[in-house]
């Protein structure tokens, strides 16, 4: 990806992001609804949302991690 | 792998009995586990390890259980109970692995921040020189559109890279608000590009 195309992804926003309140409040739903397959179906703001933010994607990852492994 | 299930965590937890002690020290070693197991996935990402990381670790596993005790009557039963929980660990991980990584090695920004931004991006040497009006139309963005608040979350996370949650901290704010008020920036500065012709509007889902 070129610099250009990166700033363009970065800036681009979705109307229907969810934010990272939201996603927080929902987030072990969400993680439930990945192992099942339908995440991005049910809770289409969230999905937005963790396209856009790194910080909250990573929480997702870790949470999953967790589920696999130990839970 | 707990055998307790959702229903009776949340039963023995609001219990007043004695048996309650022995539910959440049952708890935090869970909790404990959970965050040695994630701080050691976060670690090598932000460069720490050993006793450091199991500090870390064991103050978010403590913190994480004292959140899950204040707010366990929001827990509705709309997951597994420990998936619930856990996510209070990957919060508390994330935040004290960011934090304490930024603060040992916070890099020393240049007078012109701006100068930053098209590494950031990616921006290889030639790609800047052709993109040089679009990244100036950019700059004047920043400057004249953002509010001051707006301009100082843009500049703190994009031109100096201060993480999310550090940012969070220094202005005693929340992930979600700061999340918001750069969403609206960018919103805002690519509204102008695309008034400027620099980039294509997006259409209905996006701006």
């Amino acid at each position: 990806m070129t610099g250009w195309a990166s700033l363009q992804r970065f800036l681009a926003t979705d109307r229907v992001d969810a934010g990272c309140a939201e996603t927080f409040a929902v987030l072990e739903r969400y993680a439930e609804r990945v192992l099942a397959g339908d995440a991005e179906l049910r809770f289409p703001g969230v999905a937005a949302h963790l396209r856009a933010c790194a910080v909250c994607a990573e929480d997702l990852r870790g949470l999953l991690a967790l589920m696999r492994g130990i839970v | 792998m707990s055998t307790i299930d959702s229903a009776d965590w949340v039963a023995e937890l609001r219990s007043g009995a004695g048996h309650r002690d022995e539910t959440v020290t049952r708890l935090h070693g869970l909790l404990l586990r959970a965050a040695r197991a994630e701080a050691r996935r976060r670690g090598p990402r932000v460069g720490i390890a050993g006793p450091e990381l199991d500090d870390l670790a064991a103050e978010a596993a403590s913190d994480a259980l004292l959140a899950i005790l204040a707010k366990l009557e929001q827990f509705r039963g709309e997951s597994r109970f420990l998936t619930w929980a856990y996510k209070f660990v990957v919060l508390e991980v994330a935040h004290k692995t960011t934090r304490h990584a930024w603060r040992r090695s916070a890099p020393i920004w240049d007078e012109d921040e701006w100068r930053a931004l098209p590494d950031r991006f990616g921006f290889g040497p030639s790609e800047v020189v052709e993109r040089r009006e679009a990244l100036e139309e950019l700059r004047r963005g920043v400057q004249e559109d953002l509010t001051p608040h707006q301009h100082r979350v843009f500049e703190a996370i994009v031109l100096k890279g201060v993480p999310l949650d550090v940012l969070v901290s220094e202005l005693d704010s929340s992930r979600g608000a700061i999340y918001k008020t750069l969403f609206d920036a960018r919103r805002k500065l690519r509204a102008r590009l695309v008034a400027k012709g620099y980039m294509d509007d997006l259409g209905a889902n996006g701006s």
